[in-house]
């Protein structure tokens, strides 16, 4: 679901800012005594891994990045939001299956199964290469989609026609029509850039048995299909948990709720479950993600026009 | 590519059966559909035989095997349809069987296949790697399998094709009494070609192409067996008049050019070709634009406009020559897939029109239904499309997806 790019500082860089500001609230004493703890498991094993100190420490000590304080809303919210992508730096790439189950206002409900590649580039103002390929429904088995992701312009994108053998490169400003006939629209879950919104922190207050800092973003692109969202982010692991899309009118369109997160590789999170309710039509998808792969051994000649044709 | 066990599960159905070791990463897969066919003919064929309804049924399998990670498989996709009134549009054809390669930025290909180049909607002149497989469709989309050697290789400075073709298939023609069909048959066992090996001639086609920015950028050449065959007036063996179809040995050069931006696509595509001695020139192009989110709901409608050009002018050869193309195209973007493809050809010297509808939308899960109407107007004699001129059809496909 979230994926980011941009790299903020090196780790070395973060660990003096983490030092610094440690003497500021929003942060958890158990956390930091086991912090102490692994510092010192650390600095013995410094002798024998020099190269792992500071690594090791700065990833540690991220859980206690602080933030603007509420007399600035906006710099807290750009601020938190940096410290989400920041959680997903270095993921690599990733390959997960996606099966999106559809219902309408009646009850009825659709599937599709897919399957999403994705390629992190840490090049800054430049988003994630995607490659999607769908298994379901069968007539469109093999149809597949190629982005690389911009951040403030139209992401570039071709389309693989199986049956014509077509690779079409297709307009991508239609970002915020619904997806595969669901209720998540392409820009709903294409990379998260920090740089596509602008944030503004509203309030922090309970999300189910968390804490979320709740903060209000706008799409700073063209061509999107919100005038804003209302995002709530947890204060321990910094994903998304709910998110409020308001419509071209301002009016609530959709909802988002994100559960079933799961720890990668010990340090990415991903949801499994993206609820999207549309409260103007009364229909609702469900996207279950399985089969998570991280490194998954993909490098750019897997997001090239002749990969797209023969993606399965 | 990575293609995980679970999908093969949750489609038990496509899962025939595993591998075991040594092939214990591999994976086999076979999907596919059955489509009966409706045809109703409003008009009376004027040629004896023709009939105003017909049924036929059509039936694609596609088999494949992966291993090695995805970068070796074998795709093999056999195709047949059977018809109730054309003995020529009952045949059976190989889609695809091949066997790749891939290594990093190389893929190696052996065996059928096809391959498209091009970027317009409705005339497709650069695509000249496989034969249309004209009793299927009159768009020239539907091809037929092309025996190759092709090597594919991706750098920073932009993807190279090259293709070795020892094997020329020919074109599909519908037999007397099919629709819609030339009022003078084509007799295919009168076949002949400009090269001495016949339909054993090598062919040999590359293409360079990349994208700059907005614009992507194909360049292409192509020599030998033309695709497009020339018609010579003959007799059959029994005395009747018949079309004799040649094909000659052609050398051609290709460009096709796209650029994308925003909401608007400009296409233009054309080439240059030497055949029995003289070059000629034909060249299409034109504009896509899609009104997103139209009036504030998910449907989407698209306009198109093209223009197809001849450089020999309004000739017997090529019904394209100086022809305006207008399109309609809307997408619900429902659960359902639905959509509406409506398109007029005008030949701009004739007024001959061809005005075709396409609609299409899935039933459940697995089933597409098409629905086609073709008519052709204001045909004169000197138009090639005269034959067709009382060929208006309505066409109903329903596929069975598995």
């Amino acid at each position: 679901m979230t994926r980011f790019s941009i790299p903020d500082a090196n780790p070395i860089v973060r660990l003096t800012v983490n030092l610094k500001e440690e003497n500021q609230p929003m942060r958890k004493n158990a956390l930091n005594l086991h912090n102490l703890a692994l510092a010192w498991i650390i600095a013995a094993m410094l002798v024998i891994v020099p190269v792992g100190f500071s690594t090791a420490i700065a990833e540690e000590l991220a859980g206690l990045d602080t933030l603007p304080g509420a007399d600035d809303p906006a710099a807290r919210g750009l601020a938190i939001a940096k410290e989400t992508e920041r959680r997903d730096l270095g993921f690599g790439n990733t390959s997960a299956n996606m099966r999106m189950i559809l219902t309408n206002a009646y009850g009825e409900t659709s599937e599709r199964e897919l399957r999403n590649l994705v390629l992190e580039i840490t090049e800054e103002n430049e988003g994630d290469w995607s490659l999607i390929v769908f298994d379901k429904p069968r007539d469109v088995d093999g149809t597949a989609l190629l982005s690389y992701a911009h951040i403030l312009d139209p992401d570039d994108q071709w389309m693989y026609l199986p049956a014509v053998k077509r690779v079409k490169r297709i307009s991508s400003v239609n970002k915020s029509g619904p997806f595969m006939g669901s209720e998540f629209a392409f820009e709903d879950f294409s990379s998260q850039e920090v740089g596509k919104y602008s944030y503004n922190w509203l309030r922090d207050e309970a999300c189910g048995e968390r804490m979320c800092h709740v903060t209000e973003r706008a799409p700073l692109y063209e061509y999107s299909g919100y005038t804003r969202q209302i995002a709530w982010t947890d204060t321990t692991d910094y994903q998304p948990r709910k998110i409020e899309y308001y419509d071209r009118k301002d009016q609530l369109l959709k909802t988002l709720t994100l559960t079933d997160y799961r720890l990668y590789e010990g340090k990415y999170w991903r949801a499994h479950d993206l609820f999207m309710e549309n409260h103007q039509t009364g229909k609702n998808t469900r996207l279950v993600w399985s089969d998570f792969v991280f490194q998954a051994g993909l490098t750019e000649s897997d997001f090239t026009t002749n990969a797209l044709k023969r993606a399965r | 590519m990575k293609k995980f066990q679970s999908t093969c599960i949750a489609s038990a159905l496509t899962c025939g059966f595993a591998f075991t070791t040594p092939l214990s990463a591999a994976e086999f897969e076979v999907t596919g559909f059955v489509e009966p066919e409706l045809q109703v003919f409003p008009n009376r064929g004027n040629v004896a035989g023709q009939k105003q309804f017909n049924s036929s049924v059509a039936l694609e399998v596609t088999a494949e095997l992966f291993w090695d990670n995805g970068d070796q498989f074998i795709v093999f996709k056999p195709f047949a349809r059977l018809d109730q009134n054309d003995d020529n549009r009952t045949h059976a054809d190989i889609r695809e069987l091949k066997y790749t390669y891939v290594n990093g930025d190389w893929e190696f290909r052996v065996g059928i296949d096809k391959v498209f180049w091009g970027v317009t909607e409705v005339a497709h002149l650069v695509d000249i790697i496989n034969q249309t497989d004209q009793v299927e469709s009159l768009d020239g989309e539907e091809k037929l399998g092309q025996p190759m050697i092709s090597v594919s290789t991706v750098q920073d400075f932009g993807i190279f094709d090259f293709y070795l073709l020892p094997y020329f298939r020919e074109r599909t023609f519908q037999s007397r009494g099919g629709r819609p069909a030339f009022d003078i048959p084509v007799d295919e066992s009168q076949t002949m070609y400009g090269s001495k090996d016949k339909r054993r001639n090598l062919d040999f086609a590359t293409r360079y192409s990349n994208t700059f920015e907005d614009w992507d950028v194909g360049i292409a050449y192509f020599q030998g067996t033309g695709r497009d065959p020339v018609f010579i007036p003959g007799l059959d063996s029994g005395g009747n008049p018949v079309l004799i179809p040649l094909y000659p040995q052609i050398k051609q050069a290709s460009i096709d050019i796209q650029a994308t931006m925003d909401g608007w696509l400009y296409k233009f595509e054309g080439f240059w070709r030497r055949e029995l001695g003289e070059e000629r020139i034909q060249a299409t192009g034109g504009i896509e634009y899609t009104f997103y989110q139209i009036f504030d709901t998910a449907n989407d409608l698209g306009i198109v406009a093209e223009y197809i050009w001849d450089d020999r002018g309004a000739n017997n050869a090529n019904a394209f020559a100086n022809d305006a193309v207008a399109g309609l195209r809307w997408t619900a973007n429902d659960e359902a897939s639905t959509a509406l493809l409506l398109a007029s050809v005008v030949d701009l010297d004739t007024q001959a029109a061809s005005i075709s509808l396409e609609a299409e939308r899935r039933f459940g899960d697995d089933y597409f239904v098409s629905l086609e109407a073709r008519i052709f107007e204001n045909v004169p004699r000197s138009d090639l499309l005269f034959s067709f001129s009382d060929d208006d059809f309505v066409q109903l496909r329903v596929a069975r997806y598995f």
